[in-house]
């Protein structure tokens, strides 16, 4: 394998990066959430490449272990989403100002 | 220029590309879309690092079922009309954005520090680590190094399952004073 290590580790920040600008500037719960998950794979590919760089395969184990959370996480997110879209017939952010003091 | 290498150079300006396409579209079911495509760029990349069993996974998982289930509600909630531009915090998107590139350039200059950008893998991964395939491989690892989490993580799917259900099936009760207050401001607007 000839490509540097630290190449693919570079596109996982630079992915981590923009997941981090979406989550700060877009207002739309969904499109938050779905930067997050732009986050948890730039995470995931980096564990990857370190699990390649190591030679052993436990980088590869948290990866999946990571996946099978951000699952279980996307479907609870969601579910909460739809539930104050229900009550407040918005999914943005803006809107949810219940807590403001 | 070895294989990998074309493979690297060619997917990676799509994978950036995509995630900042996903950023600028202001329809969410287009930056889903762009996500999808950014999620099989990360696939690509998994096969190329000796991960074939995530890669698999990547695609059935992520690009399968997590993206399916974010248009299905994007579509069930009708949100697919275009956000508004209002900044309620004046300076929010630039500073977001500027932090964002200092994010990007502080650990670019970590790898730098870390492991240099110089630093190859090994070249015998599939013969020695992944020997037999990385199906099997993964599993001796996952089945007796991590068998613990691997049974709390069912644990956690359980739980994730019972808590959908207990959103979903909410049934119609009385409105608390926050709400009642909304509904008047909307009355009144």
């Amino acid at each position: 394998m000839s490509t540097p290590i630290a190449y693919f580790v570079a596109v996982s920040a630079m992915l981590f990066a923009i997941g981090t600008v979406g989550v700060l500037v877009r207002k739309n719960a969904l499109v938050i959430f779905m930067s997050v998950e732009l986050q948890l794979n730039a995470v995931n590919l980096a564990l990857v490449a370190f699990s390649r760089m190591h030679g052993n395969l436990n980088g590869q184990v948290v990866a999946f272990f990571s996946m099978v959370v951000a699952a279980a996480e996307v479907v609870v997110g969601l579910a909460i989403i739809v539930t104050v879209y229900r009550r407040r017939q918005s999914a943005s952010v803006d809107d949810l100002t219940v807590l403001r003091g | 220029m070895a294989a990998d290498e074309i493979v690297f150079w060619v997917f990676a300006p799509i994978s950036i590309g995509s995630a900042i396409a996903m950023l600028l579209q202001r329809n969410a079911v287009h930056a889903a879309l762009f996500l999808v495509v950014n999620f099989f760029t990360i696939a690509v990349f998994y096969l190329v690092l000796g991960a074939s069993f995530l890669f698999a996974v990547q695609i059935i998982v992520y690009a399968g079922a997590i993206m399916v289930l974010f248009l299905f509600v994007i579509m069930l909630l009708g949100v697919d009309r275009e956000e508004t531009l209002v900044e309620r915090l004046r300076g929010q998107r630039v500073l977001a954005v500027v932090l964002g590139a200092g994010i990007a350039i502080e650990l670019v200059v970590a790898i730098r520090a870390g492991i240099g950008f110089a630093t190859k893998a090994p070249a015998n991964f599939d013969e020695t680590v992944n020997q037999g395939g990385n199906a099997q491989a993964l599993a001796r690892v996952l089945f007796l190094q991590y068998f613990f989490p691997f049974e709390v993580t069912s644990v956690l799917l359980i739980v994730a399952a019972i808590a959908v259900v207990v959103f979903a099936s909410r049934r119609r009760r009385a409105i608390t004073r926050a709400e009642a207050v909304t509904a008047g401001h909307r009355e009144a607007a």
